[in-house]
């Protein structure tokens, strides 16, 4: 080990610990040019301390990017505990937000004068075999600056030898590497050299986890359109030969992926191996290979000639789809959609009907799923014809399949389906062959199946017109309004418009109305979320008095609800009703009800009414705006909470846009400058920020000048408000930030040992920005809880 | 769903609190609630469109042993009418004859001699498939837990029992010839055995498990088959679905084939060791099958032990970086293996496992670091500490030395204490310098926070 420690490469290979034997291949001895003098080979960089600092330290910075990247870990679905490995992403994530602030990132702290540029790289290589993962991967991610540092002949002859060797390496960065080279064709020197990336991605593409070696297929099937004919006969068949014949399954499912690519741009003779290959893919041993052979069967169709499709696509598609597997069976019916594009009505009829009627009827559940989910383009690709002989027949079996998730996934359909059919008879098609099934459907046992149909079933008004809707329809989703599933109301509620534009919704208001109230009641928030949205599309459609009549005090009960998302979600609810009914409607019925909630006791419908003002304010105008609601924030501003306190702030900024300058330098100013000086450091810090919008807005000469009195407003310049606030200006903001994350965290964290009562401590309802995250939403509400007693 | 009678205190606070909780996060009770009313599932695609009647035929101990044979064969193809069971009310005179019918067979193959002739094998196998062999129906709950979830029950079991009965007499029946029954039991059958256990029914599984077992040893002609298909699943599991219900039954059966492996293995066992029982470790269930797979993990190195170190190595690169509970697995098998490692072996890997024993020793959960920690009640990992102290010892010590000052747990403390102490016995003099060293490097980073951010003191690395 300690030898290799000496070794004056870059890519010291010392990382691999989790052990393989490719790892002890030669190790690329680099020329040193590219590593600062400072820190070359004799250098610090191989002794613990001293010399070494600077560069640990700039790869600190360079770990910034950390946060963005780190996503792509979500992504490995088979690894190990996914919600786990995000727990730690957010963890380092905070480790870098904690390290932007940190003194050591200025930038040039450590660096000499004449490589400087070149500094930043060698960093990055280094980090290429850094211990720590998440070094690794970062550097992975920055790999085209690498390689453009480099130059495309080091990056062919060195960079990409030794990317070939990490192939040991943690999932992620192979994935992170995978993805990379896809784009790497203009690195490496263009088109003529695009086949130097085919080593590393032939390697990665035969590893065993399936996200990466989907990635390296990816980039695989990028960089063949890149290649030029010759090349790809050279060196891009050869590789997909290689992989086609490969001993582990791995390899060969990865092949299944490529030969679409290189077929349109290759020879005859080779044309006719490539078809050899996959013919041997689809009939081989281990299912896994043939799954990947049969979904990409369809794929791989489409580049073939129409004889070619005939004799030999359909053999294997007919093979593929009576697999003993039901997971290879199901991947056919797939293929079925684009093969049957290709054909002729009567070879369609001949030779792919028998095998696709066989589908539609297979003892197992899941491909006959697979019919009924793809119909709709089962049907496009067969025509009109053999749709009205085979395909309906099929369709009503699958809507009265034995399995609810068949049923479902039909019942999906049903509207694309009657919308497709050809408009001639259409209307005696459905009534006579559709209908029926679907009158069973309403009352099926299985709720998924019912709400699956609600999503779709008005949109058969549209199709079957005004009296068939009214005397067949009507009485369906009358009783689908019923229904004791949520879910299924709320898809007939969602829907409405549908049926608005053909028989007016006056015909379903009587049973709407209490449909809608026990939604708006549900016990679930997230029903309630759901129903809230629709309510601006019912005002509309039912009109402004029997909404005033009989949805306003919904409307208004949601304002205090106990979950934020929902009263956020009425808030803006209220806009839209404004933007619908005019600003008189909100001046008589809307404001008044708001601004008596600025005297709630609760603090947080106190916030509702400010967070209304944000929202209405614009819709209102300015006459109500001015009249109305200012004084009440204005009032607000000597509220006892700091929350309300900061937010009168930002509700100040929101609204000043809609005030006219009078009103702003003659009441709005003032109380920001009260506010600027409050004891509280959110609410100083929003009040500042407040200021110098309003500031802007006004643009009086004098108003910044006497504002740079003020501690804590910086210097006298009046541009200056208009620069970004860097760190060293606020120092108060990251650390704000900080510690409301704490406080959120540490409350989250307590609240789920304790139960609500953590709530009781006063500590956690000041300095958390409700807005914030989801998780200080509901520390929010358990705050509200304790608060009721004031 | 419905929030039921509010705990005294603040009527208020308290409704508002009983319907939070069921917004979004109690949910999992509600759905057991609502489990309750159908724990039971099966998939019988359009059996028979009108169902016969069965009519109940004349016992088989009253026949006369000419009429017997006859008889069975009659009785065996009037097992083969499938019922529907999710409808429990149907049918229920036919059910209930179908029933008597398969007891009666089941004890008439295991209290009779000479009752399996070479006809009666294309029945007995025809019958038995058309019970069993059914495609399983959707699972009930698309994010099924095995670990927290009721599993969802087959409603047909009264009479797949009795047919699994049957079909296990048959083969354990001393009348039982494989060299006929291999032309109906054959790879095909076994393919969809092995499809059966993915189902959720455990008992099902159980009965699977013996059958399966039983063919494995009696048909030497599809045992190559019966690993491949296994290799198949297994793969599968890990690269694609991440589901399957009879892992855990699977691997005990290998445990038993790998078990009886002949020397020395064969690169395919040795392959599937790498390449499928090790990968297997990542899996998000583990919890379920982690006892069996570490059996056979554990088989496997007893019979070549040159594979300790690709199998430590393997483990060390899919180690838990998150999850505790399946790093305390990881722990224990790691444990099992030491348990039978050769002392050759152990030197090849100290290092890198040793590492990762340190970073579990200091780990902030108290199950992992003592989890580790008990490795040093184990006598034979003792010994082979105590053989190579002078090169576990450096990785072990700062951790260790750190975690004994302030960890948060104090059984963790003292566990740490005694470990130290054994340490400290094992070899004095190394222990004193290591502490020296480390009281200084220690010193050494405190007095030079600001310079820059030093490196962690990295005891481990250097040797």
């Amino acid at each position: 080990m300690s030898r290799i420690h000496s070794c004056p490469c870059f890519f010291r290979l010392c990382k691999g610990c989790g052990g393989s034997i490719r790892f002890l291949s030669p190790p690329l001895f680099w020329s040193l040019d590219v590593q600062p003098p400072q820190w070359g080979p004799r250098g610090g960089l191989l002794q613990p301390g001293g010399n070494s600092t600077p560069p640990l330290r700039r790869s600190r910075s360079l770990g910034l990017g950390a946060g963005r990247g780190l996503g792509a870990g979500r992504g490995l679905g088979a690894g190990r505990g996914l919600g786990a490995r995000r727990a730690v992403a957010t963890s380092l994530r905070r480790k870098n937000m904690a390290g932007t602030a940190g003194p050591g990132t200025v930038p040039g702290a450590a660096g000499g004068d004449g490589d400087d540029s070149l500094y930043p790289i060698a960093v990055l290589i280094d980090e290429l075999r850094n211990e720590d993962v998440q070094l690794r991967l970062n550097s992975i991610k920055k790999l085209s600056t690498i390689a453009l540092a480099l130059g495309v002949e080091r990056t062919r002859t060195e960079l990409l030898p030794f990317l070939t060797d990490t192939i040991y390496d943690e999932d992620e960065v192979l994935l992170a590497l995978a993805e990379q080279l896809g784009n790497f064709t203009g690195l490496v020197g263009g088109p003529d050299f695009a086949h130097c990336l085919l080593p590393p991605l032939e390697s990665l593409a035969t590893v065993e986890e399936t996200v990466v070696r989907d990635k390296a297929v990816e980039s695989l099937r990028q960089i063949s359109q890149e290649h030029t004919p010759n090349a790809l006969e050279a060196h891009f068949v050869p590789l997909v030969k290689r992989l086609a014949s490969g001993d582990w399954f791995t390899s060969r499912t990865s092949a299944c992926g490529l030969f679409s690519v290189c077929y349109p741009r290759a020879s005859d003779a080779v044309r006719a191996e490539i078809r050899q290959h996959f013919r041997s893919l689809c009939s081989d041993d281990t299912p896994m290979v043939r799954r990947a052979a049969a979904s990409k069967l369809g794929e791989f169709a489409k580049v073939l000639e129409l004889d070619s499709v005939k004799s030999e696509i359909v053999p294997l598609f007919t093979n593929l789809a009576s697999d003993e597997q039901d997971s290879v069976r199901l991947l056919a019916v797939e293929a079925c959609v684009s093969i049957a594009q290709l054909l002729s009505q009567e070879d369609l009829e001949a030779l792919v009907m028998p095998t696709l009627r066989q589908a539609a009827e297979d003892k197992s559940w899941r491909v006959r799923y697979m019919v009924a989910d793809k119909f709709s383009e089962l049907q496009k690709a067969v025509g009109p014809k053999i749709t009205l002989n085979d395909l309906i027949p099929a369709f009503q079996n699958l809507l009265k399949d034995c399995e609810a998730e068949v049923r479902a996934a039909a019942a999906h359909k049903v509207k694309e389906l009657c919308e497709n059919l050809p408009t001639e008879g259409r209307e005696t098609i459905i009534m006579s062959q559709i209908l029926p099934y679907i009158k069973e459907l309403v009352s099926d046992t299985n709720q998924h199946v019912k709400s699956a149909l609600a999503s779709v079933i008005m949109g058969l008004s549209t199709i079957l017109g005004k009296e068939n809707t009214i005397e067949h329809l009507l009485p369906l989703f009358l009783a689908q309004l019923k229904d004791e599933c949520p879910e299924v109301r709320l898809n007939i509620i969602s829907n409405l418009d549908c049926v608005n534009e053909v028989i007016g919704i006056r015909q379903l208001s009587q049973s709407l109305l209490p449909a809608i109230v026990e939604l708006a009641e549900d016990a679930k928030w997230r029903v309630r979320l759901a129903i809230i949205e629709y309510m601006p599309l019912l005002a509309g459609q039912l009109g402004v008095e029997f909404f005033d009549e009989k949805l306003n005090s919904l409307c208004m009960a949601w304002l205090v609800d106990h979950v934020y998302a929902i009263r956020e979600a009425a808030t803006n609810n209220l806009m839209k009703l404004v933007q619908k009914f005019g600003t008189e409607w909100a001046q008589n019925t809307i404001v008044p009800r708001v601004l008596v909630m600025a005297n709630d006791p609760n603090y947080l419908h106190r916030m509702t009414t400010l967070f209304c003002i944000n929202a209405l304010s614009e819709a209102c105008g300015q006459e109500i705006t001015t009249k109305h609601m200012l004084p009440v924030v204005l009032k607000m501003a000597g509220d006892q909470v700091a929350n309300v306190r900061f937010n009168v702030a930002k509700s100040l900024q929101k609204i000043g846009p809609v005030l006219n300058t009078d009103a702003l330098r003659e009441e709005v100013k003032p109380v920001l400058q009260k506010l600027g000086q409050d004891e509280d450091v959110d609410v100083k810090y929003f009040a500042q920020e407040a200021i110098s919008v309003v500031a802007q807005r006004l643009r009086k000469p004098d108003f910044p000048a006497k504002d740079s009195e003020e501690p804590s407003a910086p210097g006298a310049d009046k541009n200056r408000f208009l620069r970004a606030r860097g760190p060293e200006e606020d120092p108060g903001k990251v650390q704000r930030e900080s510690a409301a994350r704490a406080a959120s965290e540490e409350a989250v964290e307590m609240a789920r040992f304790r139960g609500t009562d953590v709530a009781k401590g006063p500590a956690y309802q000041l300095h958390v920005n409700p807005r914030d995250t989801l998780a200080q939403l509901e520390i929010a509400d358990l705050v509200h809880f304790s608060q009721s007693r004031d | 769903m419905s929030s039921s009678s509010p705990p005294a205190g603040a009527a208020n606070a308290a409704a508002i609190s009983a319907s939070e909780k069921v917004d979004g996060f109690t949910r999992k009770s509600v759905r057991k609630a609502q489990r309750q009313k159908r724990s039971q599932g099966s998939s019988q695609f359009r059996s028979q469109g009108s169902q016969a009647e069965l009519h109940p035929l004349p016992q088989l101990k009253d026949a006369t042993s000419n009429e017997q044979q006859e008889l069975f064969c009659q009785k065996l193809q009037q097992c083969c009418i499938l019922f529907d069971f999710m409808d429990s009310v149907s049918d229920l005179k036919s059910k209930e004859i179908k029933r008597a019918t398969l007891n009666e067979l089941v004890e008439y193959v295991s209290t009779n001699r000479g009752v399996i002739v070479e006809s009666a094998y294309s029945d007995i196998v025809k019958m038995i498939s058309a019970n069993i062999f059914r495609t399983l129906p959707p699972s009930d709950n698309p994010d099924f837990d095995p670990e927290e979830d009721e599993p969802t029950l087959e409603a047909s079991w009264p009479h797949i029992q009795l047919v699994y009965e049957f079909f296990l007499r048959f083969l354990e029946s001393p009348d039982f010839q494989p060299s006929i029954a291999k032309r109906y039991i054959d790879q095909k059958f076994v393919q969809q055995l092995l499809e059966l256990f993915d189902s959720e029914d455990p008992r099902e599984r159980d009965f699977l498990k013996t059958v399966l077992h039983r063919i494995y040893g009696k048909f030497l002609g599809l045992r190559a088959f019966i690993r491949k298909q296994i290799n198949n699943i297994f793969l599968r599991f890990i690269y694609e679905t991440e589901h399957f219900n009879g892992v855990a039954e699977l691997l005990e059966i290998l445990g038993s084939i790998i078990n009886g492996f002949a020397l020395p293995l064969k690169a395919e066992h040795k392959q599937f060791l790498m390449k499928v029982l090790i990968p297997m470790h990542t899996a998000k269930g583990l919890a379920l099958f982690h006892a069996q797979l570490a059996y056979c993990v554990v088989q496997f190195l007893e019979k070549d032990t040159t594979l300790t170190e690709p199998v430590i190595r393997g483990l060390l690169k899919f180690w838990p970086k998150t999850c505790s509970q399946k790093e305390v697995m990881f722990l224990g098998e790691i444990e099992e293996i030491l348990d039978v490692i050769e002392p050759t072996q152990f030197k090849k890997i100290e290092e890198p496992l040793f590492k990762q024993i340190s970073k579990c020793v200091s780990s902030s959960h108290f199950q992992v670091a003592e989890r580790a920690l008990y490795f040093w009640n184990n006598e034979y990992i003792l010994s082979l500490i105590e053989e190579n102290i002078d090169k576990i010892l450096p990785i072990m010590f700062g951790s260790l030395y750190k975690i004994s000052k302030e960890h948060w747990n104090p059984t963790i403390v003292a566990l740490v204490y005694n470990v130290l102490k054994t340490l400290m016995e094992m070899n004095g003099k190394l222990f004193d310098d290591l502490t020296s060293s480390y009281k200084a490097e220690r010193q050494r980073t405190r007095m030079a926070p600001l310079q820059g951010h030093p490196k962690k003191p990295r005891l481990s690395g250097r040797s």
